[in-house]
């Protein structure tokens, strides 16, 4: 059958969101909305983040934010567990909150008919959790279990281990979900006493995207959420400046019975909002990214056939972050992928990246731009992104002259700045020889 | 959802599919080859995989650094993907672009070189792939799971193929593999996304339409016979976590009795979406989480069917508590299934079904990729005609349909066990 697109051509196409199609509207208790509509498909994704971290966590109950964040939909004083649940899943709706370091996330996604249900369950979620005990028992079972298994990842033990190495001063080195030991010790009434004080308005953002007019997703995050106060909230905690490693320093993690070794290996990164973010994005892109994965993708899975996947990591938020390389070899190569990754770092920070590759990875940035804002949930994360960094609405709109304006000489500054080849964390997880 | 698409079988017996969509600037191209691990037979166990990835090692025209660059350049992503029957290679890229992805898919149909050297680099790559499942305790649990309930058919073995076949397969091997099946006559062409129909087919032509057509695939015809009993399997590892995996077989996906088991399916395990790419909801409300989660035998409970070509499986996964053993996960897991097989369930958890259903089609066929995506899969294994009716099919599936299947699969004679047993080996540091 030949295809006619006159229905679907008088869609708007999506352009990049900017400062005339996104609604930005402050409520008085500080909450920061963010809408953008898209009738392309009968859906909604709603969501954002709550100003409420692990960096709130008592040392010897590390993991009490996360757990809180996974309480919250244990049960209301309105609904609870079971009506919850059935809800949600009776319309194919989903809502899920989790903590991180700094902030604590959610995220939900409904028909557009169903949306109100979403905004109800949330502002119950957040504003009048019980904590039901039997249900925090069942929860701290899945917790537990979860870290057992974290325990036996090879690549989630590199990667904890890393942190460990290179924050060893700061309250990076400490997991967002606690360890065995400190979940086990977390009562329920610590997660109440942990949402009393810490869950507010203040700082929180929620973005709705989706099958909705801006007006309408207001009015009903504004209904459910305007008067929620909370006069004890504490503003976000001070984080310590990091301390530089004195010399390269490495650690090994023995898990029994792995066929592959994950390792990972790198040192400090820009925060999200350092001037110098975009060049290191960039030159991470060279380094580890771009096409099959980089320079280090060539050289450890190309060149020497040494591994399935090799590449870098830019891990950038409001503090200060990481840079990483990372590989998963055989026991009996671990050595030659550290060599080779090493190398790759010395060169990276010795000379200028070619004009070729600033340019190949440029037109990457640019170009894959519209394809990470197709689903609603791309322009969502997009949205929140913006506000959590203070990046201005029309970021996305300037995005391709600020990528364009990176240097070669910029992305050589910010690698030997970053990135000292004496002075690298090294973490390798699994069963060694 | 739109029913509005070009079908059409070029001369060389490629069919090609294309959907114009102006949402967004944007088109995402799909090649697809009915060939996966169904077509390997013992001692070449893993080898379409590998095609897969050499067919990433370029041409004379393209070579491999080349083309890596040349998508990402353009801001596009690209990948491909082996399964039980087929393999599927996409490109989704800014429409301006598009021209790339139908030019280097026609070439590396017929011009991948299998330079030996890069197929030595690429076998340790495949092996390396392989020892990271291996991390895995499911991966080994579902591998023996998998070859218990195949004796004689060819899905016995994982697609990633058994190391002894990745380290002796050569390269002449590969080479008369690709040669046989990834041919026009056996390959599916999907496009969707923002392009004039009669443009786009007169590009396509333009690209495939000279590809010669090869000989019909040769097929191994070998059918599984029934299961006679239950089977067992038991994977020990140095972990300290409990792993029950129930398999029963199941029909194939055009088989009337599909329909039903997938709504059998959600009832026990939650709604699954065939969609490879997921993006499906919590499964708290499903009979099994609250016999088994709610019921503290179990710390988690998923479960799907999968949309294959020959009968598969049907999989319960648990992570079994601590203080429980598998074997009484099972036993509950037998009283649910028996309640399904004593009465019909209630109108309502059917109709609850078929809106889940619906709203997981509509998260499903959000982007240009997914409805791309949909077109070549649904070919794979059955039509995009079969795709589109799949709601009504839903709809009209009865309370005691979902009872007959539930009679006819979830017996103990037609099912494997697969317990992955712990051995308590602690941590250490050094």
């Amino acid at each position: 059958m030949p295809s006619t697109s006159a229905a679907l051509s008088s869609a708007p196409r999506n352009s990049l969101p900017g400062v005339d199609d996104i609604t930005r509207v402050e409520l008085s208790n500080g909450i920061v909305v963010l809408v953008r509509p898209n009738f392309n498909s009968p859906s909604v994704v709603l969501n954002g983040y709550l100003q409420v971290g692990s960096l709130f966590d008592p040392e010897e109950k590390l993991g009490l934010a996360s757990f809180t964040a996974d309480a919250l939909l244990l049960g209301t004083r309105s609904f609870d567990f079971n009506t919850i649940y059935e809800r949600l899943e009776s319309v194919a709706a989903s809502l899920s909150f989790d903590g991180g370091t700094h902030v604590t996330g959610f995220g939900g996604r409904s028909l557009a008919e169903d949306f109100d249900l979403l905004c109800t369950l949330l502002a119950s979620a957040l504003r009048e959790p019980t904590f039901p005990a039997d249900r925090v028992e069942r929860k701290r079972a899945q917790v537990l279990t979860g870290l057992v298994l974290r325990s036996q990842d090879t690549a989630e033990m590199a990667s904890l281990t890393f942190d460990e190495i290179l924050f060893a001063h700061h309250p990076y080195r400490f997991p967002e979900e606690g360890t065995i030991e400190t979940v086990q010790r977390i009562a329920v009434e610590d997660l109440i006493e942990f949402h009393r004080r810490h869950y507010g308005p203040r700082g929180m953002v929620v973005v709705v995207v989706g099958a909705i007019e801006p007006s309408q997703a207001v009015a009903m995050i504004s209904k459910h959420l305007a008067d929620w106060q909370n006069p004890e909230q504490p503003s976000p905690p001070e984080l310590p400046p990091v301390r530089p490693l004195s010399e390269t320093t490495r650690r090994n993690v023995f898990i029994p019975g792995k066929s592959q070794v994950d390792l990972v290996i790198g040192s400090f990164g820009p925060s999200r909002t350092a001037p110098e973010y975009l060049s290191a994005a960039i030159g991470n892109n060279i380094l580890g990214q771009f096409g099959l994965m980089g320079r280090i993708g060539d050289a450890v899975r190309e060149k020497a056939g040494l591994a399935y996947y090799a590449h870098s990591n830019l891990s950038s938020g409001i503090g200060p972050g990481s840079w990483t390389a990372a590989a998963g070899v055989a026991p009996e190569n671990v050595q030659r992928a550290i060599e080779i990754i090493c190398r790759e770092i010395e060169r990276f920070v010795q000379e200028k990246v070619s004009e070729e590759e600033l340019h190949d990875s440029q037109a990457n940035f640019i170009g894959r731009l519209p394809l990470s804002l197709e689903t609603n949930m791309g322009v969502a994360q997009a949205l929140a992104n913006l506000e959590r960094y203070g990046l201005g609405l029309n970021y996305y709109r300037e995005y391709a002259e600020r990528v364009r304006a990176v240097t070669r000489e910029q992305v050589l500054e910010t690698a030997q700045k970053y990135l000292d080849p004496n002075r690298l964390a090294i973490a390798i997880a699994g069963t060694l020889e | 959802m739109s029913e509005d698409i070009t079908r059409i079988t070029l001369s060389n017996g490629l069919l090609v599919l294309l959907k114009e969509i102006h949402t967004a600037p944007i088109i995402s191209h799909w090649i697809w080859y009915r060939v996966g691990s169904r077509d390997e037979p013992c001692g070449k166990t893993g080898i379409s995989h590998w095609i897969e990835h050499m067919l990433f090692k370029g041409t004379p025209r393209y070579p491999a650094a080349v083309l890596d660059k040349a998508i990402s350049r353009e801001g596009g992503v690209w990948n491909a993907m082996t399964y039980l029957d087929w393999t599927a290679c996409f490109e989704t890229l800014p429409a301006e672009k598009i021209e790339l992805a139908l030019s280097l898919e026609a070439d590396r149909m017929v011009n991948c070189v299998f330079d030996p050297q890069e197929v030595e680099a690429e076998r340790t790559v495949i092996i390396s792939e392989r020892q990271g499942n291996e991390n895995e305790p499911l991966f080994r649990l579902g591998e023996e799971v998998q070859a218990a309930a195949f004796r004689v058919h060819p899905y016995h073995h994982e697609v990633i193929g058994d190391l002894v076949d990745l380290q002796t397969l050569t390269r002449e091997d590969l080479y008369q593999h690709y040669r046989t099946y990834y041919v026009p006559n056996n390959a599916v062409l999907s496009i969707a996304g923002d392009f004039d129909t009669e443009e786009m087919l007169q590009r396509v032509r333009e690209h495939y339409e000279g590809i010669p057509r090869g000989g019909d695939p040769p097929r191994l015809n070998r059918i599984e016979p029934p299961q006679q009993g239950e089977r067992r399997v038991t994977v020990e590892g140095p972990d300290d976590t409990t792993y029950l995996l129930l398999a029963h077989h199941v029909p194939q996906c055009t088989h009337p009795d599909f329909i039903p088991l997938l709504i059998l399916d959600s009832l026990l395990t939650g709604p699954s979406n065939l969609n490879l790419f997921g993006g499906g909801i919590s499964n708290k409300t499903s009979r099994l989480y609250r016999a088994l989660v709610e019921g503290d035998l179990a710390v988690s409970v998923y479960g799907g069917v999968g949309a294959t070509v020959d009968p598969f499986l049907h999989m319960i996964t648990c992570i079994v508590r601590p203080e429980r053993s598998a074997e009484q996960v099972l036993q509950r897991i037998e009283e649910e299934i028996r309640r399904l097989q004593d009465a019909p369930p209630p109108l309502e958890e059917i109709q609850r079904a078929g809106k889940q259903a619906r709203a997981l089609f509509a998260y499903g066929s959000e982007t240009i990729s997914n409805q791309a995506f949909w077109m070549g899969f649904s070919e794979m294994f059955a039509t995009y005609e079969w795709y589109l009716g799949i709601l009504e099919k839903l709809a009209q599936v009865t309370p005691e349909d979902v009872q007959r299947v539930a009679q006819q699969y979830f017996l103990p004679r037609n099912r494997v066990v697969g317990v992955y047993l712990p051995q308590k080996v602690s941590l250490s540091q050094n």
